[in-house]
């Protein structure tokens, strides 16, 4: 592990330039664009498998490289590796993920997206980011507490 | 439906997974958007600036591909207002709840053949898709 104080600051740095990236594969792959995104979601009518396309592109990264990157004893800037361990397909994931697709497939802008196209300076896209940045705190608020969690 | 340019949907997809990787490589961390912004919601000290970095790249990111193309972002919006509040906080909640979007889940959680992010990457694309046939049969489809 890096030097404390030295890890400090880079990792804002290294979360920036990663967002960076992050923010231009979506321009480039047209992510940021809703009618892309529900032209994927539309089986019915003229399906556009763009956004398959864009998974497997990223998958064929992430899917070799996490395995790589995993078995090293930590991250290069960090005392360890921050990853999710839990395996149960509980409620919160289900229900979480059916809300989640319903706003998906009414907007066409997941989060990424979202932030990214704030640049394409369209309201709408300030007024979904607002809506969705309150969505996430009224849930994070009931989950802090313990009568209004459903676990 | 648009032109389909799978070079740039396969190239933009090996971008974001290398941004996936970098930042699990050197900061040891999920590159889940709902997530990141979730930690700006309720702030740890010690824990802001990465977070804080990674969000406002994302609309950098934005602006170095404005800058590579000289053009628009190309962004065609598919909802009326009031869709699109509701959209927004459904997504917000929905995201919170299950933890994780379409890149923590689809993208990170897949890549580490994560059991709980396939399924959540699976019900939320087909609920995405039961919506747009929903939006579709109630005449409300202002997509493609």
């Amino acid at each position: 592990m890096a030097d404390n104080r030295f890890a400090r600051l880079l990792e804002p740095g290294v979360g920036a330039f990663s967002g960076v990236l992050f923010g231009l594969g979506l321009g480039i792959s047209e992510m940021v664009n809703p009618a892309r995104v529900v032209g994927f979601l539309d089986i019915t009518g003229n399906w556009d498998p763009t956004l398959g396309v864009v998974m497997l592109g990223a998958l064929a990264v992430t899917i070799p490289g996490f395995r790589l990157v995993l078995r090293r004893n930590g991250p290069l800037l960090a005392a360890k590796f921050n990853v999710p361990t839990r395996t149960e397909l509980d409620r919160p994931l289900l229900l979480g993920a059916v809300l989640f697709g319903v706003g998906w497939g009414l907007g066409g802008f997941c989060p990424g997206p979202a932030l990214t196209a704030l640049v394409s300076g369209h309201p709408e896209v300030f007024v979904f980011v607002g809506a969705m940045l309150l969505g996430a705190w009224i849930h994070d608020r009931a989950a802090d507490r313990p009568t209004l969690t459903r676990r | 439906m648009e032109t389909f340019n799978p070079l740039a949907a396969f190239g933009g997809g090996v971008l974001i997974g290398g941004a996936a990787l970098l930042l699990m490589l050197v900061n040891g961390r999920v590159a889940g958007i709902s997530g990141i912004l979730g930690g700006l919601l309720s702030p740890r000290p010690g824990d802001i600036a990465w977070r804080a970095g990674f969000i406002a790249g994302l609309p950098g990111g934005g602006l170095v591909f404005l800058w590579l193309h000289e053009g628009s972002l190309g962004v065609s919006l598919v909802a009326s207002w009031p869709q699109t509040v509701l959209a927004g906080l459904l997504v917000g909640f929905g995201t919170r709840m299950g933890s994780g979007c379409t890149s923590g889940h689809g993208v990170c959680g897949i890549g580490r053949l994560s059991r709980r992010s396939l399924v959540a990457t699976l019900v939320f694309i087909a609920t995405g898709m039961a919506t747009v046939l929903a939006l579709r049969l109630l005449g409300l489809f202002h997509g493609g």
